[in-house]
């Protein structure tokens, strides 16, 4: 602070960090004030959900646990139970065929279409905006809706495939053990499209057309340009609408219940329709909770590549 | 994909947690002919009670819960939603209530949130003072203490039919009561039976038979539903049962043997394999468009039956057994009325008493009649039956009907979800049934050990 005057500056030495104290404080103060809210929030509805879950995948948690209170602890036997499971396994395999090809069905047709809607035709816009119906209709009611499609005698999937020719025999869509994923996975790509659209489309807006007419001169055009300019300029839209469709897709649950229940014979079982089952069909909410405790792993897992990804965008960028 | 942050479970509406009452039997008559809302007298008897609520707070102690009202105020909570079965439970309250001098305030809440909502009202000690229970769940909630039992407020069994009796008890206790109840049998296309000059089947030959008949390149000859849930198991149990199989025997050949039956109709392609996907509901509604000619269903469906195909003629025969001369055992479905555990002994024996009113036989018979339904007393039923010719059969059923719960209690949940796992792999895959059941007498087993 100062450099000639010793006394002062002893003076100063002995106040100035006082004061300074007192300010951080109220500085501090502030700041904590302004997180408080939101902190306060976080644990009040996620810290103390989580928490209450991890805690009751090691309790013997049922249905008389509500009248009387009882949930002894039980230590790992909810864990031991839900792996020694034969479903868990099956759900565990469907989970992943159902998060992946939801994910790649969505984010190649998302991507096509909003390649395609960037050239500009008339009505394009009002297309668009028809894009997003899968969006707005209530689950409950695409879920039934696609039920009476997927239907194997009188459903128009059906009818139509066999109008054209394409198939002789009626396929068993909802009812068959081996087209049953498969035909929930068509129905969730039509439901994630929308958000790929949206996504991946302001992305495209936000390249700029002069690096498109600067690779048409050096040659890049068509797929070329696709390669090395589009994908590369996406990148990090892209890695968000991957991450977050993972992390959506991995715990779709009222979907799954809606069309088949987990059903025909478990095959579409996934974590989350064997939890939701567990918990509330057969009461017992301690390996309910151990089984969404493992499926909250896995999300977490994928949102810790997020958060990362995310962060070297910011640094990059 | 789904944007929606936080996984709702909703169940479809006819793949509800209540195996017996799953369709909605929406009367159109009884729409128009409804004199007062209900929902209009629900609010102001409501209203009523919020006013009252310091006078129970000062006697009672409870907690300030929303509804519970004055002293002489019954709160109720059951699922009664649809006009038909809202306006007769309700006419039905209001009737009793007020030769009692007593008021209610009645809570619907979704047929399949109602487990849900009674787990979290047994937590926050805010049960109501009448609690309607679908049966199979009446054991599961009793043996945790949650319920009063009913014999020290003067509620017998007497002159109910020993299933329904049992339907209300656990341990040997009475715990609820059920004033009418439901089961299921054969609907008929008569036309179709007609033209393929088969008579309504009696025995499994002669189902297999009218099925194979009346299956046509447009209809299948029967459906059932053996869909995955509760509903799955209860469609199952008339053939299980009358082939003398035992839930607590699955894998025994009783079992394997109507899994067998289920199996070979599925196979030969006189019943839909869609059938695994079907709800009660769906099932009906096939019979409706003319897809099927035969159908397993319940009374309940008889009013939307009657209402969307009125020049449909149909009849309706007791489920076909194994062979002439076995006795049919069909499953009891119902509502139980119960009266939970309070702390406040004296409302709990209004309660009671509000309930003994509701469930005299009178009032049974005005309740089936309205809801379709067969009254739980065995001389009203026999009455009931001379009245409504049309649901004499389920009379009938119901007469020789078992309860689900009666060897099992509480734990006859985790055996119908074993039941319907088998059955879904016997017709989706062609499991042979053996196979199937073996594994879940041994899931079964378990699961038992475990807990």
């Amino acid at each position: 602070m100062t450099t000639t005057a010793t006394q002062p500056s002893a003076r100063a030495t002995r106040t100035v960090p006082a004061s300074r104290r007192r300010a951080r404080r109220q500085d501090l103060l502030v700041r904590y004030a302004f997180i408080a809210p939101a902190a306060l929030y976080m644990i009040a509805f996620f810290g103390y959900p989580i928490v209450k879950n991890v805690v009751m995948s090691f309790q013997a948690y049922d249905f008389a646990t509500f009248f009387n209170g009882k949930a002894p602890f039980v230590g790992l036997a909810n864990y031991t139970a839900t792996f020694s499971d034969p479903i868990f396994t099956r759900a565990l395999g469907n989970t992943a065929l159902f998060t992946v090809g939801s994910i790649i069905g969505q984010f190649v047709i998302g991507m096509a279409l909003a390649l395609y809607f960037r050239r500009k035709f008339p009505l394009s816009g009002f297309l668009r905006s028809l894009l997003l119906l899968p969006w707005l209709l209530p689950m409950i009611v695409s879920a039934a809706v696609w039920r009476w499609i997927l239907e194997q005698d009188n459903g128009a999937l059906n009818r139509f495939l066999e109008g054209v020719g394409l198939v002789s025999e009626p396929i068993p869509w909802l009812v068959s053990s081996s087209t049953a994923l498969l035909a929930v996975i068509i129905v969730n790509i039509w439901l994630g499209i929308p958000f790929n659209v949206v996504l991946l489309y302001s992305g495209l807006q936000s390249i700029p057309g002069e690096l498109y007419e600067a690779g048409q001169l050096d040659g890049a055009t068509g797929w070329k340009s696709f390669w090395h300019i589009t994908l590369p300029m996406l990148r990090p839209v892209v890695s968000v609408v991957l991450l977050l469709g993972v992390i959506y897709t991995i715990k779709v649950l009222d979907l799954i219940i809606g069309l088949t229940g987990g059903g025909p014979a478990n095959a579409t079982q996934t974590l989350a329709t064997r939890s939701y089952e567990m918990s509330f069909i057969e009461f017992d909410f301690g390996q309910g909770a151990a089984l969404s405790n493992i499926l909250i792993l896995i999300a977490l897992a994928f949102s810790l590549v997020y958060l990362r990804a995310n962060a070297r965008a910011a640094k990059n960028g | 994909m789904t944007m929606d942050t936080t996984p709702r479970p909703f169940p479809r509406k006819d793949r509800d947690l209540r195996p017996d009452r799953p369709g909605s039997p929406v009367d159109s008559r009884s729409l128009s002919a409804r004199p007062l809302s209900a929902r209009s007298v629900g609010r102001r008897t409501l209203g009523l009670g919020a006013l009252a609520v310091p006078g129970l707070l000062s006697l009672a102690g409870c907690g300030p819960e929303a509804g519970n009202g004055g002293p002489d105020d019954i709160r109720i909570v059951d699922y009664y939603n649809t006009p038909a079965d809202d306006v007769a439970i309700n006419g039905t309250f209001e009737k009793c209530a007020a030769e009692l001098g007593l008021t209610f305030s009645r809570e619907k809440v979704p047929g399949d949130q109602l487990i849900a909502k009674v787990l979290q009202m047994g937590s926050s000690r805010t049960l109501p003072d009448l609690l309607m229970l679908d049966n199979p769940n009446v054991q599961q909630v009793a043996s945790s203490g949650a319920l009063a039992p009913l014999e020290q407020y003067g509620l017998t069994t007497d002159g109910l039919t020993a299933a329904v009796a049992d339907l209300g008890m656990y341990e040997g206790t009475l715990y609820g009561i059920a004033p009418t109840v439901n089961t299921i049998a054969l609907f008929y296309d008569t036309a179709a039976l007609e033209e393929a000059g088969v008579p309504p089947p009696t025995t499994w030959d002669e189902l297999y038979d009218a099925a194979a008949a009346l299956t046509t390149p447009e209809r299948y000859g029967l459906a059932f539903s053996a869909i995955a849930s509760y509903e799955g198991t209860w469609q199952f149990l008339p053939f299980m049962w009358s082939n003398g199989g035992e839930e607590t025997d699955l894998d025994g050949e009783g079992v394997i043997g109507a899994s067998g039956f289920w199996s070979d109709l599925v196979r030969e392609g006189l019943v839909s394999r869609s059938v695994v996907n079907w709800g009660q509901g769906d099932v009906i509604d096939q019979f409706k468009a003319g897809n099927v000619a035969m159908v397993v269903n319940g009374p309940w469906n008889i009013a939307g039956l009657e209402a969307d195909t009125p020049d449909l003629d149909w009849d309706v025969v007791t489920i076909p057994v194994p062979s002439v001369g076995t006795e049919p055992v069909a499953p009891l479905g119902g509502e139980v009325w119960t009266v939970p555990i309070t702390g406040d002994e004296e409302k709990q024996e209004k309660a009671a008493a509000l309930l003994k009113a509701f469930v005299a036989p009178e009032n049974q018979l005005y309740m089936a009649g309205q809801r379709s339904t067969i009254p739980g007393d065995a001389a009203a039923a026999e009455q009931f039956a001379a009245e409504n010719p049309q649901l004499a059969t389920f009379v009938d059923q119901v007469s020789t009907a078992r309860s689900r719960t009666a060897q099992l209690g509480p734990d006859w949940p985790r055996t119908a979800k074993a039941i319907y796992t088998a059955n879904q792999r016997v017709l989706v895959d062609d499991t042979d049934p053996a196979e199937a059941f073996d594994e879940a007498a041994r899931t079964v087993e378990a699961s038992r050990t475990a807990s």
